[in-house]
């Protein structure tokens, strides 16, 4: 079985792509890290992968608010061919920056030319963060390849200041409700007791930055694109989980968006 | 045309912080704070562009509200607060470039924070928090309203370059010379100076002096370090000692040379030590400081500290992969009556510095894991800030040889004002006037331009663009560019330099230091190839000239001459210092140790060296490049504080890990600075071990902050400090690799204690067996490794409870074989859990592992012969706490053998109990161990991780 090439983009200041390239290799994809001026000058070309994943970091220093100037990037350099991607089902993962990203572009949930009515901005705390969560993949989420791993828990770290969930109004929270919220933060997020998955029910810590409905990561309508504020990608191995209790691999997410593309 | 826009986020919980710190800085009335962003658009824009340019960019319609042309309307007490023109402003340009991104008209930006404050507030109030907790006059302007756009013009150069008439100046003309324009030179330096141009038969020009006094800076040339110097040393008992110090700096040398391990790759030529990683890959480390800048602009002052020490490991052709920070404040609880004029308040210092390393380690995408915070009354007037970075390159892929006919290239940031004099500005002491003479050395962060550097240069190596790279540190060109060419000559034209906004004249483009640039040699055939690299990546290159042959230093602005010196006399052209120190050791008191009591391990744990710095540690991303294997906060709620910090590069194959520590007792120091080196780095091996870090393979760095070496004291504790490191590495077996030394840590006259860091690198060799001190469950057996000494001077019990103990303990004469032993219980798989005895002794050490693993012990602490508090509080080296499983007791004790006693068990109560064997009370009564403490585990967790007595 062929491994799916997996695109990456890289603008000044991401710093997970390595990760996340690492994540994808071991789930038996074929990473490339471009950076967005290569793709502009089309020595890489978006076309020409089977799946794209935005990954962490502080694209530009998230200097006009997290993402925002590599989102008006996409928007005006690469509109056409992210459509056509969106139009062929391409799973599309943003990760932390990368899930910025795709909110500030009108990606996520869309569609891209609606007003935004979803927004990730300052962390209830008001400071950037960094600390182990646990989340559940929303089993009732309408992602196509999502759904591999619907219901099952992922433990991993969140690093940032810019993380929480806000939304413009109650329709568009409903809206998100059917269907279109991805991931959730529980509660007892250093180390989940209970066999039955309690949402964190907007307690910090276990919800990091008060998220509307704990919400950690959303898809668009088609379900294709995901996004997600934490970090599977540093929780691939064994070893990279803290004490705790065993499990909540982040591999398995990269598998199913791996198993996607192909 | 220029049109202001205000966008506000009313549920911006910065506002929050504001109204949360008012009170700790006596304003009283401030119910509430509302943060405006503004930003003053200069630019041909149509109404329309500018309401596409909000739409796209500028305003979130979910969270913000925007006034468009125009003034945001008061709801209180209105300040505004904008960088100075023309420093970095990045939001300014990154939204000069999203209109561009849109196709808008070109557009000039500034912007602005705007704070309505408010609540009942007089003037004074608004004076206080704009002073005290919303602007810093260092770097920035505040008014009261608003204020207007201040618009940089065309970053022009000032091509003038003035002679500076030297001949005919008498002694105290030199000296006032020197003191005038922040050269930091002496009257020996300045006379050798004077008579260098007096054979030219010529004046030097101002670029010359600058250049001068940069390379024989403190900071550059380790002056004292590298001076003769007499020392008497008077014994406790009044025996005197005088002995002969050919040079601080050779000594430590000395040692590494003799050691010499297999595994050591290069050490002190460089700008970072280097040590083998594996077959494959090296491992780079360095440590510095950046405390001045830190004691006028905390933020910016240990922004840059991280970018600094960054940029050396670059500037060994390394890539960053982690960060470590050890902070040095004084009390946070300072009363603002004891605050001395010209000094910012602890609070804010820490705050400010902990916001700026996370945000430069953050943004460079390095997980910051390892560190410390200590707090003392010593560090009210001079904080201090050591910052570190770890590197990794292939095994030889590090250049250091620049030919004849190479391109000097500089890669990164622009040239500005800001970062002139950084090391002079480090080789003098502080008072209140500090802030106006030297403002311009505190540097503003640049961290993705850093970061696109930290990409270039790691694909430049692989493609062997270069053959010589140094960093460009203080001094600026004038330090990278002269030390690089030191052995060739170097001709260079500053014309083509970069600057960040006009009016800089050739001297301050030559001398002005950036965090984010890099100077490197490159063959004029590989120079398209790299070109194309900095293209890709966003990276602005600039050849500045070449490497001549001549052995002069020629720099030129276009036509106009700058310097023309022989690279001779700027390098070996300084007259070496001779000064003398003294030493004496402080009598003995008698200590009167009192009943230990619950009350007194619940103060120990909640003080503020021991208490949690969770708070501080969570800004910081520790998990980045997804290799960290031992956080700095370890247990079931990652509250448990970490001996160390175990890391498994990305992109590294096989189970080895690197491990990295640090060692601080600057307490110890204040009674016997040749202990506290020995003591320092004795914590920082078993730190080390305690992870599972290997002792026969540790290279370690040192880093002495001091007062004004001129003064006999200072230099005395100095040397002594020196002696003790040197003693330590035969001791040990372990290497120096590198060091830092920041002198002149003074405010007013009055030093700081002087306080030696030890950095240490070590490997794990298998990361699977990596422990840390949570990792225990009910039934395990505890041990005690190593033994108790008597003497409390220097610790953290003699402080808390002001015993006023002067004598420090011994340190370890034969340290290996414990360290080896308790290595080997771990590499075995036998220990469950460890932590090392350090603040506090055994209680706080016991009483550490239970809150990290919330699990509650019992204990049999052993007196051997001391009353029982010192028994319990003592911090005598050599100690570890160990766990390990009940079925592997007997094999735990084989390995340990007479290094180890039996301490306890976990007990899975909610209880930490400490008794003292019967036998030993000596009493005649018989019972199975004295009921010491019976603490509950609450309180001890609410002491520990809030700081507060339960």
């Amino acid at each position: 079985m062929s491994a799916p090439p997996v695109l990456i983009p890289h603008a000044s200041g991401t710093n997970r792509d390595l990760e996340a390239a690492q994540a994808i290799e071991l789930a038996g994809g074929a990473p490339t890290i471009a950076h967005v001026n290569e793709l502009r000058s089309g020595t890489v070309k978006i076309s020409d992968h089977a799946a794209i994943l935005l990954p962490g970091g502080f694209s530009y220093g998230d200097a006009l608010g997290a993402g925002g100037r590599l989102a008006l990037e996409l928007r005006t350099w690469f509109a056409d061919e992210l459509a056509a991607a969106a139009d062929a089902g391409t799973p599309m993962l943003g990760i932390c920056n990368g899930f910025q990203v795709l909110v500030k572009a009108g990606l996520l949930p869309g569609p891209i030319d609606a007003p935004r009515s979803v927004t990730l901005t300052e962390n209830a705390e008001g400071r950037f963060e960094c600390r182990w969560v646990t989340l559940r993949v929303e089993p009732s989420c309408r992602s196509g390849w999502l759904g591999a791993v619907g219901g099952t828990t992922i433990r991993c770290p969140i690093a940032h200041g810019e993380g929480r969930v806000a939304v413009s109004d109650d329709a568009t929270a409903a809206r998100l409700e059917d269907g279109m919220v991805a991931f959730r933060y529980l509660a007892d997020g250093p180390a989940p007791t209970s066999d039955t998955p309690v949402a964190a029910g907007g307690v910090y810590p276990a919800n990091p930055n008060g998220s509307v409905n704990d919400i950690a990561g959303i898809c668009d309508d088609a379900g294709n694109v995901v996004g997600l504020m934490p970090h599977p990608e540093d929780h691939v191995l064994a070893w990279q989980r803290p004490s705790g209790p065993e499990g909540g691999s982040g591999l398995p997410l990269f598998e199913a968006f791996v198993a996607a593309a192909r | 045309m220029t049109v202001r826009i205000d966008v506000t986020a009313p549920d911006d919980p910065r506002g929050a912080h504001v109204v949360a710190n008012a009170p700790l800085v006596g304003v009283a009335g401030l119910t509430a704070c509302r943060l405006t962003r503004v930003h003053h658009v200069d630019g041909a824009l149509s109404p329309a562009d500018i309401e596409r340019l909000c739409a796209e960019v500028l305003v979130d319609p979910v969270v913000d509200e925007a006034v468009i042309d125009g003034v945001t309307p008061a709801q209180g007490r209105v300040v505004e607060v904008a960088l100075m023109p023309g420093a970095t402003d990045p939001e300014a340009r990154e939204l000069e470039r999203a209109a561009a991104n849109l196709g808008l008209p070109e557009i000039r930006v500034v912007t602005a924070r705007r704070y309505d404050l408010i609540g009942e507030l007089s003037d004074t109030d608004v004076a206080t928090l704009t002073r005290r907790l919303l602007a810093n006059d260092t770097i920035e302007i505040s008014a009261e309203g608003e204020l207007p756009a201040e618009f940089a013009g065309a970053a022009e150069a000032d091509v003038r370059v003035d002679d500076v008439a030297l001949a005919d100046l008498s002694d105290d003309e030199l000296l006032r010379l020197s003191k005038d324009r922040v050269l930091s030179l002496d009257l020996t330096e300045m006379r050798t100076i004077q008579a260098h141009f007096a054979g030219e038969r010529r004046p030097p020009t101002d670029a010359e002096l600058e250049t001068l006094a940069q390379t024989w800076s403190e900071h550059c040339v380790h002056k004292t370090f590298r001076a003769k110097i007499d020392l008497t040393h008077t014994a406790a008992d009044g025996t005197v000692t005088q002995s002969h110090h050919d040079g601080l700096l050779p000594a430590l040398r000395e040692v590494t040379e003799e050691l010499n391990p297999p595994w050591l790759r290069s050490a002190f030529v460089d700008d970072a030590g280097i040590v083998a990683f594996d077959d494959e890959y090296d491992v780079a480390f360095k440590v510095e400081t950046h405390n001045h800048p830190s004691a006028l602009e905390p933020f910016g002052g240990a922004n840059t500290g991280v970018g600094g020490v960054v940029r050396d490991v670059i500037g060994v052709s390394a890539r960053p992969i982690a960060c470590t920070d050890v902070l040095c404040f004084g009390p946070a609880d300072l009363p603002d009556s004891e605050l001395p004029t010209g000094v910012l308040h602890p609070r804010r210092i820490r705050d400010g510095v902990v916001a700026g390393i996370g945000d430069y380690g953050n943004k460079l995408g390095l997980p910051t894991v390892n560190g410390s915070v200590l707090y003392d009354e010593g560090y009210v007037g001079n904080p201090l800030v050591y910052c570190g970075a770890l590197g990794i390159l292939p095994h030889g892929s590090h250049p250091t040889e620049p030919q004849v006919g190479d391109r000097i290239i500089s890669l990164g940031g622009r040239v500005g004002r800001d970062g002139i004099h950084g090391a002079t500005f480090s080789s003098a002491g502080m008072d209140a006037s500090t802030v106006d003479h030297v403002g311009s050395a505190v540097q503003i962060g640049d961290p993705i331009t850093e970061k696109g550097l930290i990409e270039v240069i790691e694909r430049a190596r692989d493609a062997q663009l270069y053959n010589a790279i140094t960093d460009c540190g203080a001094g600026g060109f004038s330090s990278s560019v002269g030390e690089m060419g030191e052995d060739l000559g170097v001709d260079v034209d500053l014309a083509v330099v970069p600057l960040k906004y006009p009016g800089l004249q050739p001297w301050e483009i030559w001398i002005s230091e950036a965090q984010e640039r890099i100077v490197i040699a490159v063959p004029p055939a590989k120079l398209d190839e790299l070109q194309a690299l900095c293209d890709a990546w966003d990276v602005e290159l600039t050849d500045l000239g070449h490497f001549t042959g001549d052995q002069r230093l020629v720099v030129r602005h276009g036509d106009t001459g700058v310097v023309d010196m022989p690279m001779a006399f700027l390098h070996d052209g300084i007259p070496r210092q001779e000064l003398s120190g003294a030493w004496t050791d402080p009598a003995p008191t008698e200590v009167r140790a009192p009943d230990p009591s619950a009350q007194h391990v619940l103060r120990l744990l909640a003080h503020p060296n021991v208490a949690s710095k969770e708070d501080i540690i969570r800004r910081y991303d520790h998990e980045v490049r997804g290799g960290t294997v031992v956080r700095p906060y370890v247990g079931p709620h990652a509250d448990g504080p970490a001996d160390a910090a175990v890391l498994k590069p990305l992109g590294t194959s096989g189970t080895t890990a690197v491990v990295l520590s640090n060692g601080i007792c600057p307490a110890v120091g204040r009674h016997d600075p040749f202990a506290m080196a020995l003591l320092a780095l004795d914590e920082a091996v078993r730190n080390l071990v305690a992870v599972g870090g290997d002792p026969d393979q540790v290279a370690v760095l040192d880093n002495f902050c001091w007062g004004d070496p001129t003064k006999a004291d200072r230099l005395g504790s100095l040397v002594r400090a020196v002696q003790g490191c040197t003693e330590g590495a035969r001791r040990y077996r372990m290497p120096f690799i590198s060091g830092k030394d920041s002198l002149f840590n003074e405010f007013d006259g009055k030093a700081i204690p002087g306080t030696l860091l030890i950095s240490a690198l070590g490997l794990v060799p298998d990361l699977h067996r990596a422990v840390d001190s949570a990792g225990m469950a009910p039934g395990d057996d505890l041990w005690l490794v190593g033994q108790h000494q008597g003497a409390l001077g220097g610790s953290l019990a003699s402080d808390e409870f002001s015993l006023g103990a002067t004598e420090v303990p011994t340190p370890l004469a034969d340290p290996l074989p414990v360290y080896r032993a308790v290595h080997h219980a771990i590499a075995a798989g036998l220990i469950t859990a460890a932590h090392d005895c350090s603040d506090g002794g055994v209680a706080v050490a016991v009483a550490e592992m239970a809150v990290a693993a919330r699990q509650g012990v019992s204990v049999i602490v052993p007196v051997d012969g001391l009353d029982p508090f010192t028994a319990l509080v003592n911090e005598a080296p050599g100690r570890f706490v160990l766990a390990s499983k009940p079925a592997d007791r007997d094999a735990v004790a084989a390995a340990l053998g007479e290094h180890a006693r039996h301490l306890g068990e976990v007990t899975g109560s909610d209880r930490i109990v400490y008794r003292v064997p019967d036998n030993e009370i000596g009493d005649g009564i018989e019972r199975l161990g004295l009921d010491l403490i019976d603490l509950s585990l609450a309180d001890a967790v609410t002491a520990n991780t809030e700081g507060a007595m339960p």
